[in-house]
């Protein structure tokens, strides 16, 4: 199953490892990691999505909240937090494929960035069903690099 | 899974409480932290990037005690710790000296140890350059420390060490290491020393005082009220938590038998009449029947169980890890009981086995309270059938050896013993002699084997913090230098580690140690000339093939070797061989009457095997127990 989980840290050197850690000591992938400041600087957020059966991500919850630089654990259930993710996508263009793709961009409330002759930047953010919908779309033009910030997320409540 | 309220906006500690020191150098300030702390002795090898600190310390109060392998000295400080509950603490050089560390820090990881290990580093403009001893042990000791400090700064130093033995101690204990750069050392500043509160304050993120639920408590006493066959099953957090007293109480009011774990022997009395010894791989039947009920002994894996007798109908797991080497097949473990799981460490909770009642806290905590409970609700049970189960089991299956024809015709008696057969001496026997002559009451180590084992099944121990062992990493040659920093903690006490030649030759460097510093913990090698264990499993496994587990010496299998008489006097330390039973309680009585470290090497046949035994990963019908 898929988790998003946050994990509120206190910014000091090293947190990162020691949380990456207890993912890669059990052979578990990290699909995404975001980290930055909060509005405390003295706190980050890692925002993390795994795949892992709900025993084991259960147990590097746990393990997360024993590491003394780290604040507060959350693993979110659907519904429970908003989401975002920061896409941007350098899709290969001709003449006839610009209009296109600029079309697309705007169906999506998507931007173009960067325009150059053989290549359009663009900058998409939304939900990950709509991210994963514009590749989708981009795909057959031709991607030819992704960057994505990975999820980040909070809390409704 | 929220922590306690994390205080975003720190209240910067009050500077008008603060202890301002005069300037001082690095290693100073480390030092004087470490009296703070009440630290009295510490094991530490010197190097180029900690002998600043060495410097200091010959100016300090503080015993320093020179191990002659840094992985003897974080041994030694572990069984410091493991005798007083108080952190040990050990030191090294940067780089070969600190990652000699690393298999101690595994251990008081695996253990729940508190250990402060602290390691030289290489200047802070040389980390990174691949300078000479330069080893990132920050990220080496990452999954093995309960936590880790690289000093950046030197006016972080006093808050550290604070910090340091504060979470090495408090909670589940366990290690933490300070790497310390020598730049820092030799930096110049005065101090800040503050206060508990302010340290804690600086900790937002740690928070060890958990309390169980009152509710989950009043609950426990409602199973108990219901059950017809309880077992409480209690391990390492018990000795841990200081809660053998309350144990004992509880115990005792509810008429609930004891067992428990390896790490748990001497949590409750192994003499009283309600202890059913400890359980799992190597532990007694009766216990293992107790929880798990008893079944007809099955010749293969893949035949059916068919039980003979009903086991526990309510587990009550206190400060205890659901271990593998205690569980077998975690799937079959306790399977016909409801299990109460209490632990200070939430993680463990429904880790290897889903508990019915999972409930988090301080065990010494929890039991006091539920002793108050139970003087205003007495649970009136006496569970009569079910003590005349478990005494039926005792006196069904108690541990016991036997001279087996296979001991008989041993390389070791055609050998050794001509003439003698009947001199033979089992390594049970030794153990069993050693308990009539101390009276149960010294400190004993084990290094990790059949001995270990033998260790725990033939000297039934009364007090917490009596038995240590290395028991979730099992690390060989821990026996003899904890059996140093325990009689470095009580140096009036009686201290025996019971060895095997294995064990005991991977530190035997630590003689020197003991002459030296005088410290006059004794050994007894359990010699056999293999190791024995995993002979055992050979044996049962491989057809009695021999991958390298023969110790002595090939060219002549009938010499002992080494001559462990001639190594133990290069080192000053007394040492005797015994062959012959007739010698044995007279050589262990000049062993224990001696005022020095004193060796006995004790000559065994390996063909013995530990008994009980269930094999890795399975269950109580597969138990072995007759020989």
């Amino acid at each position: 199953m898929r988790h998003t989980i946050s994990v509120l840290v206190e910014n000091k050197f090293g947190v990162l490892t020691r949380v990456a850690g207890l993912f890669s000591g059990r052979g578990y992938n990290i699909d995404t990691l975001n980290v930055g400041p909060t509005n405390d600087p003295k706190v980050s957020r890692m925002t993390i999505v795994t795949r892992g059966d709900d025993a084991t991500v259960e147990q590097i919850v746990k393990q997360l909240n024993k590491l003394p630089n780290v604040l507060k654990v959350q693993d979110f259930r659907d519904g429970e937090y908003v989401d975002r993710e920061l896409v941007l996508v350098k899709v290969s263009v001709d003449s006839r494929s610009r209009a296109e793709v600029m079309q697309i961009t705007d169906i999506f409330r998507a931007k173009i960035v960067d325009v150059q002759p053989k290549s359009l930047t663009v900058e998409v953010t939304g939900s990950e069903d709509k991210v994963e919908k514009l590749l989708d779309l981009l795909k057959s033009f031709g991607i030819l690099d992704v960057t994505r910030t990975g999820k980040i997320a909070l809390p409704r409540k | 899974m929220s922590k306690a309220a994390a205080k975003t906006k720190k209240t910067s500690a009050k500077t008008a409480t603060r202890k301002v020191g005069p300037l001082m150098y690095g290693r100073d300030i480390l030092v004087e932290a470490l009296e703070r702390e009440g630290v009295e002795v510490i094991f530490a090898y010197p190097g180029g990037a900690s002998m600043e600190i060495h410097q200091s310390l010959t100016k300090s109060r503080i015993r320093t005690i020179l191990p002659r392998h840094e992985q003897g000295g974080s041994f030694a400080a572990e069984g410091y710790a493991r005798a007083t509950g108080k952190a040990g603490v050990c030191m090294a050089t940067s780089g070969p000296g600190a990652t000699n560390l690393v298999t101690a820090i595994a251990d008081a990881y695996m253990d729940s140890c508190p250990l402060v290990a602290i390691t030289g580093q290489v200047n802070q403009s040389m980390i990174g350059r691949g300078a000479f001893q330069e080893t990132d042990m920050i990220g080496v000791t990452l999954p093995i420390v309960k936590h880790s400090y690289l000093v950046t700064d030197i006016n972080d130093l006093p808050r550290i060490v604070k910090e340091a033995f504060y979470i090495a101690q408090s909670g589940r204990p366990g290690p933490v290491v300070i790497d310390l750069p020598k730049n820092i050392q030799q930096a110049r500043t005065q101090p800040v020393w503050l206060t508990h509160e302010e340290m804690r304050a600086g900790l937002p993120g740690y928070n060890p005082d958990i309390f169980a639920d009152e509710l989950a408590l009043n609950e426990i006493i409602g199973l108990i009220a219901k059950a017809e066959r309880p077992v409480l099953y209690c391990g390492g957090g018990i000795v841990t938590s200081g809660a053998a007293a309350e144990l004992k109480k509880f115990a005792e009011a509810t008429g609930i038998p004891v067992t428990t774990t390896l790490m748990g022997i001497g949590a409750f009395p192994e003499n009283h009449e309600l202890s059913l010894r400890w359980l799992g791989m190597h532990g007694a039947a009766f216990a293992n029947w107790a929880v798990n009920g008893e079944y007809e002994h099955r010749k293969s894996f893949n035949d059916p169980q068919v039980k003979i007798k009903d086991g526990c109908d309510l587990l009550l797991a206190l400060g205890v890890r659901f271990d593998d080497r205690v569980t077998g097949a975690f799937s079959e473990f306790a399977k016909g009981a409801t299990i109460v799981h209490l632990d200070v460490d939430a993680s463990e909770l429904n880790k290897n086995k889903r508990a019915h009642l999972p409930v988090v806290g301080d065990v010494k905590d929890a039991l006091t309270r539920l002793n108050k409970l139970l003087t205003k609700r007495p649970v009136g049970k006496k569970f009569g059938a079910w003590h005349a189960q478990i005494a039926e089991w005792k006196a069904k299956a108690p541990f016991a050896y036997v001279v087996t024809s296979e001991i008989a015709n041993s390389d070791h008696v055609k050998d050794h013993m001509k003439g003698s057969e009947d001199e033979v001496i089992l390594p049970q026997m030794v153990i069993e002699m050693l308990h009539e002559l101390t009276k149960g009451e010294a400190y004993i180590t084990t290094g990790v084997g059949q001995h270990q084992m033998w260790s725990g099944q033939w000297y039934p121990c009364k007090y917490p913090r009596q038995f240590i062992t290395s028991g979730g990493l099992g690390s060989m040659g821990y026996g003899y230098p904890a059996a140093l920093g325990v009689k470095v903690a009580h140096p009036d006490k009686q201290v025996v580690d019971i060895d095997g030649d294995g064990s005991f030759l991977m530190n035997i460097q630590e003689l020197a140690t003991a002459n030296v510093e005088k410290i006059a913990a004794k050994a007894i090698i359990l010699n056999n000339q293999h190791l024995g264990m995993v002979v055992q499993w050979e044996d049962n496994f491989y057809a009695g093939n021999r991958g390298h587990t023969y110790l002595g010496n090939p060219d002549d299998r009938a010499q002992v070797y080494p001559d462990y008489v001639r190594v133990c006097n290069s080192f000053n330390v007394p040492c005797e061989r015994v062959m012959f039973k007739r010698d044995l309680k007279a050589a262990l009585q000049r062993m224990l009457e001696a005022k020095t470290p004193y060796v006995l090497d004790v000559c065994t046949p390996y063909s013995e095997h530990v008994l009980p035994f269930i094999p890795a990963g399975r269950t109580v019908a597969d138990m072995i127990w007759k020989y």
